[in-house]
């Protein structure tokens, strides 16, 4: 490593301990921005001599990346970006905090792929999942697609797992068929996880045609785009690999999204010569991520938090939670996305007969919301008066980003 | 018109439904079922005709791909005109707004827009994301319109429409003025679930429709306090 980086590497590391220290937060993003700051190409150079894995989509990339991390950790020691900064000032600091490892599994915010690729030239990519996430901010879904479409052109070494039920996904997957022939595409492997959510590709990205859906499969009405055979699949409570072998998952986190996620995990760990066999025992070491699925008991109510950020992942939590009190918390700050019409994307009738607490500081709109959906609530002005107004036992709580860590904060961080 | 059933139609969910568009057909459809009136909700995707004899007809916001080519199919198919011409009550949201008039750019590009309303849009400077907020016509009798916009286009008005508000917070049309409205056709570019922050905007479009002066009051207190926690946001964003 060139002296400028190992400079920029050590004051990362040690912004990265004073933030820690100084309370101001884990540290994962100051001390990637201070390492940058003095030397631009750092995160190429932290990234250089290591297999690197990315993992990007709308949803379920922080959790994938977890269990991949774990997946891959078959093999040796892996740095990874646990604190869910996902953006090259965290990857940067997750690098230069792990020091020499021979790998790396890294979450990727979906708008930074491309220039993530650039820089670490990762050896495989993952490819979960594009729906609409904050669009008062974020890309639209089709323009996102469009630009990964793009990026993973310019990378025929690397291999891609992406995900054959998303047809956006798909799409981007797909070299264009004008693409420049003098480069090979990168080689795909499908994997098929279930998707719940289909609202934002009805219109195909190819041809703007109609997508059409039955049973598992879809396909575009107006060209050859259509789903893929996918090599990897979710059956029972278990994984079927690219040879038609069935390995039993045992995971400590809830939900069949997760079985997707872990899915995708053993995917990305095969390409690393993982076998999925090995793979497999690992995943259950994976209990919460940054607080999310954690569990705490407070005054007798177990408490299970769940993050939900958009329509689709509003839809998974209500698939992983017990039929059980429910505190539901949404907050529209700059993290969330200051706009709250999504929640009209979501249909909240699956919480119909269990009790309904509402909080946090966009309350208001949900429960116009749930009043329009036919379902009973009672709004509670802190966390507190929800814990008091539901009888001991499970109490389920779903939040967006910063309503999650609002509540994490009054649970003292859990982890 | 309105027979049996009141019949809504959602206009192009597979085209025009980007920001919860679906709520404003939720919302007509809950309100007018507490008052006992029969609804039938139809989604008409843009590969289905239009049918031209319902009561409603909701056409939601969308990226720039899915206006132009939800535009394209509306002309081609002809049902909303049928419809309009007909006396139907049509509610355009943002994108959907924009296509009810002559003209829009999407992507850079001049389209037709189905020219039922007098109006032309345009792209802005800069795009406007954040609360909106105006005195509507008094000739509407509702209260303040509190809503969200997102959208880059601005929408220059022809003498045959009125101004649905004067914006009081936001950008709206031009930062003066806000949507429009001639006859049962009205537009505003408050996105999404629109009506969810504004029940009496709703309740217009029903009276519209079911060709009464006034519906029965209903429960509205969780929106009046979703309306005043927004009016005080916006109060407390413009305090210098």
């Amino acid at each position: 490593m060139p002296l400028r980086a190992k400079v920029a590497s050590s004051v990362s590391r040690t912004a990265a301990a004073l933030s820690r220290a100084a309370g101001r937060g884990d540290g994962s993003v100051i001390g990637g921005w201070i390492g940058l700051k003095i030397d631009p190409e750092l995160l190429a150079h932290l990234a250089a001599g290591r297999a690197i894995a990315l993992v990007s989509g709308t949803n379920g990339k922080t959790t994938t990346t977890r269990l991949a991390t774990a997946a891959v950790g078959v093999l040796g020691k892996v740095a990874t970006n646990s604190f869910g900064a996902n953006m090259p000032t965290g990857h940067t600091s997750a690098l230069a905090k792990a020091g020499s490892t021979p790998y790396a599994v890294l979450e990727v915010d979906e708008h930074y792929l491309a220039q993530v690729l650039d820089a670490t030239d990762a050896h495989v990519v993952a490819l979960l999942n594009l729906s609409r996430d904050q669009l008062d901010r974020a890309r639209e879904v089709a323009m996102m697609a469009q630009l990964w479409r793009a990026a993973l052109i310019r990378h025929p070494e690397l291999r891609v797992i992406a995900n054959a039920d998303d047809p956006m996904v798909v799409w981007a997957a797909t070299p264009p068929a004008n693409h420049d022939q003098r480069l090979t595409p990168p080689r795909v492997t499908w994997f098929s996880a279930g998707q719940r959510w289909h609202d934002d590709s009805w219109v195909c990205p190819e041809c703007g045609s109609t997508i059409a859906r039955q049973n598992n499969q879809w396909w575009c009405t107006g060209c050859p785009l259509r789903r893929p055979q996918p090599q990897w699949s979710v059956e029972d409570d278990g994984v079927i690999d690219p040879t038609g072998a069935w390995h039993k998952v045992q995971l400590q986190l809830p939900g069949t999204v997760n079985l997707g996620n872990a899915a995708t995990a053993l995917a990305v760990a095969a390409e690393f010569g993982v076998r999925p066999v090995d793979a497999v025992l690992k995943l259950g070491s994976v209990t919460s991520i940054a607080g999310r699925y954690a569990q705490v008991e407070r005054d007798g109510r177990l408490i299970r938090l769940l993050l939900a950020k958009n329509p689709a992942s509003w839809l998974e939590a209500f698939d992983m939670a017990d039929e059980a009190p429910t505190l539901l918390s949404i907050n529209a700050r700059d993290p969330d996305g200051l706009d709250t019409s999504w929640l009209f994307d979501v249909d909240f009738s699956p919480l119909r007969g269990r009790q309904v607490l509402i909080t946090g500081d966009r309350a208001f709109d949900l429960a116009v919301r749930l009043d329009v959906n036919g379902v009973p609530f009672q709004h509670v002005r802190t966390f507190t008066e929800a814990i008091q107004s539901v009888p001991p036992g499970r109490l389920e709580v779903i939040a967006n980003y910063t309503a999650f860590q609002d509540i994490r904060a009054e649970l003292d961080r859990v982890l | 018109m309105f027979s049996d059933s009141l019949r809504i139609v959602w206009v192009y969910p597979d085209l025009l439904s980007t920001y919860g568009d679906r709520g404003n057909a939720l919302i007509l459809a809950s309100r007018a079922q507490r008052r006992g009136y029969p609804v039938e909700v139809l989604e008409v995707r843009s590969d289905q005709p239009l049918p031209a004899t319902a009561d409603i007809y909701l056409v939601g916001g969308g990226e720039d791909g899915p206006q132009a080519l939800g535009a394209q199919r509306l002309i081609a198919d002809g049902g909303l005109h049928r419809a309009a011409a007909q006396g139907a009550v049509v509610f355009g949201v943002c994108a959907g707004y924009q296509l009810l008039g002559s003209s829009f750019f999407a992507k850079g590009t001049e389209y037709a827009g189905l020219e039922l309303l007098d109006l032309s849009s345009d792209r802005g400077p800069t795009r406007a994301i954040g609360e909106l907020a105006g005195n509507i016509d008094p000739r509407l009798g509702l209260p303040p319109l509190s809503g969200f916009e997102n959208h880059g286009g601005r929408t220059r008005l022809g003498p045959e429409v009125s101004p649905l508000a004067q914006v009081t917070a936001g950008i709206g049309n031009d930062t003066r003025t806000e949507g429009a409205w001639r006859g049962k056709l009205l537009g505003t570019y408050s996105h999404g679930p629109a009506l969810a922050r504004n029940p009496a905007l709703a309740d217009l479009l029903l009276r519209w429709a079911v060709g009464v002066n006034q519906l029965p009051p209903l429960d509205d207190t969780w929106s009046n306090r979703l309306r005043a926690e927004r009016h005080a946001a916006v109060a407390a964003a413009a305090r210098p």
